[in-house]
């Protein structure tokens, strides 16, 4: 099986400071590494080449700096990495996002099943996995949380849609991934070096340009655009604190003033 | 005049509630822009919930019934939206961010080649008159505003941000059968549900949520006690999830349920960004923890520094005395 997974580095959220006053984000502290949901999504693409066979190809759009993750992704079992990187490629919302990973995919040729995370914790949004699959004519399930069947046509998935479906879908197909689904492994120190020797194929847009609109891509494919970030302060809140043998029954008392408690 | 175009979920056989508040934002955004409010229903034996998209505010529903809609089949309700905004071409197209609008707006978007904006909390016009969308990014932590240059202005809207309008049985409005296009194989076969939801976190008022703080399964007893002594539910912290002692459809937190309830208690949870991504909009958070640097205690209205294992129990008995007094 042909398995293309789409992985984004993202800062590690944690770390990431957030100053309310300035309305400034400082990454600076924060390490960047992969987004955790993609994380899932790479194992289950091993997983599914150790039952079948076939190749691992990770892509991923972004900085130069975002190899590191790609080189990840094959210590862990990927067998090839491309990296898209232009300036052209910048400033993209998640339609210019997509359109770009679909124009590349469309120059890596056969696949069989695309797989992404549920969403990034940066962008937050879950759009680019379906849009890639409308701008690449494929179906797409959202919210995989369990492969159940694998055929060489199709896959037999539940779909965690707060109730749980089951679906049937042909492939080719492309697929987004809840955390539920499996326990990503950690790549062996061996891998690791391993993969630092493994090369890195690095596309610009005009590497794409035979099969994609390059005013499709970075900011000027994008439809929608930021006017304001605005880091919410919580100063909204009380703050009571209540310490010692009665604090259950003052906690009781205000939720009773505030008509929460009977 | 230009349409605002509301789609109307339908699940388990009602028309989810978020469809009615967006009904709400765009009768309010309708007077601004001056617009005609429009909503479009796909399923099967659906006639009857369209009365009640215009009590709620839509001047036009628009009709889709064909036992092939029954199930939700992500390309063939695509290929209708698609359709259909080419033909009428709304000025605005609003989606309930549930997990289907999820995954259908985004197909939508990028097969009519227009902007997307994800999971709103809030919808502005401004001064130019240009709609702002409102959205959490940064795992919550950011609010970015967002203007669109394409039409239709697309954005998905969470549950229970925008405020429920009343219901008018005597409000009139147009109710239009649409044919249903011939659409081919899609490649997709909903064979159904396999597990339904236990809980449904995004519609409690009441939430009693445990974290790390509880040292083993069997102490969830005590939180489903008091929950249920409130009127509330259970809910958890990812990691609770992970050891298997609940079912994720417990679990609040950027990868679980997003849930603003009239009263949130956190015990035992000490707040990292992921959990507060899921719960920071509560209207009353209450935190119990033992460690009084806890991050969660930032984020709360009332908090109590002591030990689970004694605030709870003693939580539990004032109430259970309560309640024996009212019902002697």
């Amino acid at each position: 099986m042909e398995i293309i997974v789409l992985i984004k580095q993202v800062p590690d959220i944690e770390k990431v400071r957030f100053d309310a006053e300035k309305g400034r984000i400082d990454r600076s502290s924060a390490p960047a590494e992969t987004n955790p949901f993609d994380l899932n999504a790479l194992e289950a693409a091993i997983q599914l080449k150790e039952k079948l066979g076939g190749s691992i190809t990770v892509l991923s759009m972004g900085p130069k700096q975002a190899e590191s993750s790609l080189r990840d992704a094959l210590a862990r079992g990927a067998d090839k990495a491309i990296l898209l990187t232009d300036g052209r490629f910048a400033g993209a919302d998640t339609l210019a996002t997509a359109y770009t990973l679909a124009t590349a995919i469309k120059k890596l040729g056969r696949f069989d099943l695309i797989i992404c995370g549920e969403k990034t914790v940066d962008g937050d949004t879950g759009q680019v996995g379906p849009e890639v699959a409308e701008f690449l004519g494929i179906p797409h399930v959202a919210y995989v949380s369990e492969i159940r069947e694998v055929h060489q046509d199709k896959l037999l998935l539940i779909s965690d849609m707060g109730d749980k479906y089951l679906v049937e879908v042909k492939l080719p197909a492309l697929i987004t991934v809840t955390k539920d689904l499996n326990t990503p492994r950690l790549p062996s120190l061996r891998d690791v070096l391993k993969a630092r020797k493994k090369e890195i194929e690095v596309w610009n847009a005009d590497a794409l340009s035979d099969y994609g609109d390059l005013d499709g891509f970075g900011v000027k494919g994008s439809k929608t655009m930021v006017v304001k970030v605005v880091i919410p302060s919580e100063k909204g809140r009380k703050g009571i604190i209540f310490r010692g043998e009665d604090a259950a029954e003052k906690l009781l008392e205000v939720l009773r003033e505030n008509r929460l408690v009977n | 005049m230009k349409g605002i175009l509301i789609y109307a979920e339908v699940e388990s056989g009602r028309v989810h509630p978020v469809a009615f508040e967006l009904l709400g934002k765009a009768r309010e955004i309708g007077e601004k822009i001056s617009g005609q409010v429009w909503s479009i229903i796909l399923g099967h034996e659906i006639k009857d919930l369209a009365s009640e998209l215009i009590q709620y505010g839509a001047d036009k529903v628009f009709v889709y019934d064909h036992p092939t809609l029954r199930e939700f089949d992500v390309i063939r309700y695509k290929e209708i939206l698609v359709d259909f905004v080419k033909k009428f071409n709304p000025e605005i197209f609003l989606i309930g961010a549930t997990p289907l609008g999820r995954s259908l707006a985004p197909r939508v978007a990028a097969a009519l080649r227009t902007g997307l904006t994800a999971d709103c909390i809030d919808l502005r016009i401004d001064e130019n008159g240009d709609l702002i969308q409102i959205r959490p990014a940064f795992t919550g932590n950011i609010l970015a505003h967002i203007k669109t240059k394409s039409r239709p202005i697309m954005a998905t809207v969470r549950y229970r941000v925008m405020e429920m309008p009343e219901k008018d049985l005597s409000r009139s409005g147009e109710i239009i059968e649409m044919d249903v296009p011939e659409i081919g194989e899609t490649g997709l076969k909903m064979l159904g549900e396999v597990e339904e939801r236990r809980v449904n976190l995004a519609e409690a008022d009441i939430i009693v949520a445990g974290g790390r703080g509880l040292k083993s399964k069997d102490d969830l007893k005590m939180l489903e006690e008091l929950a249920s002594l409130l009127g509330g539910v259970v809910g958890v912290s990812r990691p609770l999830v992970d050891e298997g002692w609940i079912s994720k459809d417990h679990q609040v937190g950027f990868s679980g349920n997003t849930v603003k309830p009239k009263l949130y208690i956190a015990c035992g949870i000490s707040g990292s960004p992921q959990h507060l991504a899921g719960m920071r909009d509560s209207e009353i958070i209450v935190a119990i923890n033992v460690d009084p640097s806890a991050p969660i205690f930032r984020y709360a209205d009332y908090g109590v520094v002591g030990d689970l294992y004694e605030v709870l129990p003693k939580l539990i008995k004032i109430l259970k005395n309560a309640k024996r007094s009212d019902n002697p």
